[in-house]
């Protein structure tokens, strides 16, 4: 027989039907990985990359030279705000479901990424998220007002209307704003970071992509820029197993961790345990310790798992296993901080039922307001015309035109009126 | 005043604006201590630093990129794309990030970049060193589209298009940074030294985007014209004997509507010309707005002379450069029609 080329095609260990199999996950155990100094040459600290930090073990109790110390109240906001970000989720889902809102994404599951990171990080940190980091929305603080209102495309949208629900951005909090379009944040945050330092700033960059979107040219563009000039940015991939139904071996993941990438370009890479709050916040504190010395960028791979659709839009079930999120091996981040706690003695079973109710309030009340203030489908939005403003800073002439042209036409048909909003009022009342 | 071609006039205007406002960053593959493949920002990180003229990886998009993040951060960056034919892996960072991000955060954050890029044929530079890809980005909203045909417009053009909130995307016709070019390869070249807009102011001016220029000013046919064909128009015009006006478009979004469609209605007649290709070029956009604006002053069809639909050839650039004869014939092909 001749011999012919043939491709791999990656195929993922269980499909619908079969049973989850996550033994390609290698697992370090929790204090294996040694944390080393700061200013550590990257080529000296390779191994990073191809084990798992971890710091919460088996037991609940924190171990290792990784481990951040934190006091027991630090801890308690970090699983309020973890919480919190999935109860917020929960609901925004249940909205669209009900048809309140056209979209939404929930990031159940990989919650510690995003709130260990924003903890570690100072506030003046410029942000560059992913869609599913919106927990960098809820620890900073922001409001889950404007957040829903977002999702509404209500008269409060910080978007006007203009973009999907969950591309938040938020300047005073140094948030950037979400695109649709996958990666293109993680250069842009290293032009940022670059400006820092220009300026002479010792503020620091971070931004977040899936594995999925690593494939993307913008992160070969990223990691370049970013090791070629030693930019302090920190730039993280989530590797939450999942792009839609394309399972991390489509970005590369058979072969080698996203993590190894790092070295390749010189800088170091960080594999870890994305489901554990502790070693999170440790190796986000580690990246900007560096980074804010001059030590350059870190390629940070979390690892963790995408317990719900991708979207809205989305229904896993006919891509991978339904038990899959119960068979994962890193647990969920919000139960594993939470034993810790309860194994301090800072935490009980009684305290979280009763925070979880009290934050379950909260994102009622939120939501209440938030669809006061208007709804995709059953208004008030925005006055349309506001679409022709922020193209450019100053309207041309053409866009001017343009909206007179519209104005025209709506001056013509019966207004979206006061029916409308009677009609979104009975809406909330029965929401309540 | 001093005698500056169309390179000295866009450095100078650089200099300037790194000299003005520290904000003012060069970025780009060989502009830092090289200075630039064809000198445009020659000397300028001796003088300004490295930290304000970077040397970059050959990755366009990654320039980009990192200019959205540089402006987001309060820098107003000038990042080069080699030669204009490089700017497609850049092209989701145009498109989709720099001219949306005021636009998609409702003015909260923005980037004010610059991309100077150099442009068109004549240089024997094959498929891959001569497009016109200016169609491209007047079809995107958000973004200003600029290109300059002579030193004067290019220094001033240029620190309008750096001082602006808005992103520009700044042409600059390769074939006419030494001198004014008249269509004709054959010809002894003409240094810009002979041409009056050879003569820069060494300070600070601008030239406002958004504005046309008449160059030649005439009654029988309007000629709309930009980059390098503004020239080629003017031989063009000679040849075939008529008294036509030459309209410098400059900025081709947002559009000058006003100065061009005065001409065209004071005229009657108009022949539209680019180095670019034909089809859904931006010719046609400006064929469409004179028909929506001088129908009713219009003695004959507007007619259209640019590059043919194919790419641009390494051996038969002159046949394919829509040179002064192919103009001569479309200007007297409208005089004759009606």
């Amino acid at each position: 027989m001749t011999p012919r080329s043939r491709l791999h095609i990656p195929f993922p260990p269980a499909r619908p039907g079969d049973k989850p199999d996550f033994s390609y996950v290698q697992i370090s155990p929790a204090g294996a990985v040694a944390r080393p100094e700061t200013m550590a040459p990257a080529r000296d600290i390779e191994d990073l990359a191809g084990q798992m930090v971890r710091v919460l073990g088996d037991d609940a109790k924190a171990v290792g030279s990784w481990n951040p110390h934190l006091e027991p109240q630090d801890l308690q906001v970090g699983l309020r705000y973890m919480l919190l970000t999935r109860l917020f989720d929960d609901r925004m889902q249940r909205m669209q479901r009900q048809g309140r809102m056209s979209f939404y994404m929930k990031s159940t599951g990989e919650e510690a990424v995003s709130i260990a990171a924003g903890m570690a990080l100072l506030p003046t940190d410029m942000l560059f998220p992913s869609y599913r980091t919106q927990g960098l929305h809820v620890v900073r603080g922001h409001s889950l007002v404007d957040l829903m209102c977002q999702c509404l495309s209500n008269t409060r949208d910080m978007c006007k209307g203009r973009q999907m629900p969950v591309m938040y951005h938020w300047a005073s909090g140094n948030i950037f704003s979400i695109s649709g379009n996958l990666a293109t944040q993680f250069p842009q945050a290293v032009g940022w970071a670059m400006a820092a330092a220009i300026k002479g700033e010792d503020r620091i960059a971070a931004s977040w992509i899936g594995e999925g979107s690593s494939a993307e040219a913008d992160f070969h563009h990223a990691l370049t820029f970013a090791a070629v000039y030693r930019a302090p940015v920190i730039l993280n991939v989530v590797n939450n197993q999942w792009a839609i139904s394309t399972f991390q071996g489509f970005a590369g993941g058979e072969l080698q961790t996203f993590a190894k990438r790092g070295s390749g370009y010189g800088m170091p890479g960080i594999r870890v345990d994305g489901n554990d709050f502790l070693a999170v916040y440790a190796v986000t504190q580690w990246a900007a310790e560096r980074a804010r010395q001059s030590g350059g960028p870190t390629l940070i791979e979390h690892v963790t798992y995408r317990a719900a659709a991708h979207s809205t839009s989305d229904d896993p079930s006919r891509y991978r296993p339904k038990e899959e999120w119960q068979a994962w091996p890193l647990g969920d981040p919000i139960v594993r901080l939470k034993q810790h706690l309860i194994a301090l003695g800072e935490w009980s079973e009684e305290r979280h039922s009763a925070l979880e109710k009290e934050l379950s309030a909260h994102v009622t009340a939120c939501w209440k307001e938030a669809a006061s203030y208007g709804t995709l489908t059953e208004g008030p939005t925005l006055d349309p015309a506001t679409m022709f403003e922020d193209v450019y800073k100053e309207m041309p002439p053409h866009l001017a035109r343009q909206r007179d042209e519209l104005l025209a036409l709506s001056r013509l048909q019966p207004a979206r009126g006061s029916d409308e909003e009677q009609r979104q009022t009975q809406a909330v009342a029965k929401e309540g | 005043m001093a005698n500056m071609n169309m390179v000295q006039a866009l450095n100078s205007a650089m200099d300037i604006m790194l000299e003005r406002d520290p904000r003012v960053v060069i970025l780009g593959e060989d502009v830092g201590y090289f200075g630039g493949v064809f000198r445009v920002t020659d000397g300028l990180q001796r003088k300004h630093g490295e930290h304000r003229v970077l040397d970059t990886p050959i990755a366009e998009g990654g320039i980009v990129a990192a200019a959205i993040g540089m402006g987001v951060n309060g820098l107003k960056p000038v990042a080069e794309i080699q030669f204009a034919d490089y700017i497609y892996p850049a092209f989701d960072q145009v498109v989709s990030e720099l001219a949306r991000l005021r636009y998609r955060t409702a003015g909260e954050f923005s980037a004010a970049v610059t991309i100077r890029t150099p442009c068109g044929g004549g240089i024997r530079g094959g498929q891959t060193h001569s497009q016109s890809p200016e169609g491209i980005f007047t079809h995107v909203c958000g973004i200003k589209v600029v290109m300059p045909s002579n030193p004067y417009d290019a220094k001033g053009l240029l620190i309008s298009s750096i001082e602006d909130e808005d992103p520009v995307v700044f042409f600059e016709p390769k074939r006419i940074y030494n001198g004014p070019f008249d269509g004709d390869p054959h010809k002894p070249a003409i240094p810009w030294s002979s041409h009056p807009s050879g003569a820069v102011p060494e300070g600070y001016y601008t030239v406002p985007i958004g504005r046309a220029e008449i160059v030649r000013p005439g009654k029988d046919v309007t000629v709309l014209a930009y980059g390098t064909m503004v020239h080629v128009a003017e031989a063009a015009v000679r040849l075939a004997g008529v008294d036509a006006e030459i309209v410098d478009v400059r900025t081709l979004a947002p559009l000058d509507v006003d100065t061009l469609c005065t001409s065209v209605c004071k005229t009657g007649r108009c022949v539209v010309v680019h180095e670019a290709t034909r089809f859904s070029g931006y010719g046609a956009e400006l064929v469409a707005t004179v028909q929506e604006e001088c129908f009713w002053h219009l003695e004959a069809p507007i007619q259209r002379v640019t590059g043919w639909d194919t790419p641009y050839p390494h051996a038969f650039e002159w046949e394919y450069f829509p040179g002064p004869a192919r103009i001569a014939a479309a200007l007297k092909s409208v005089m004759e029609a009606a």
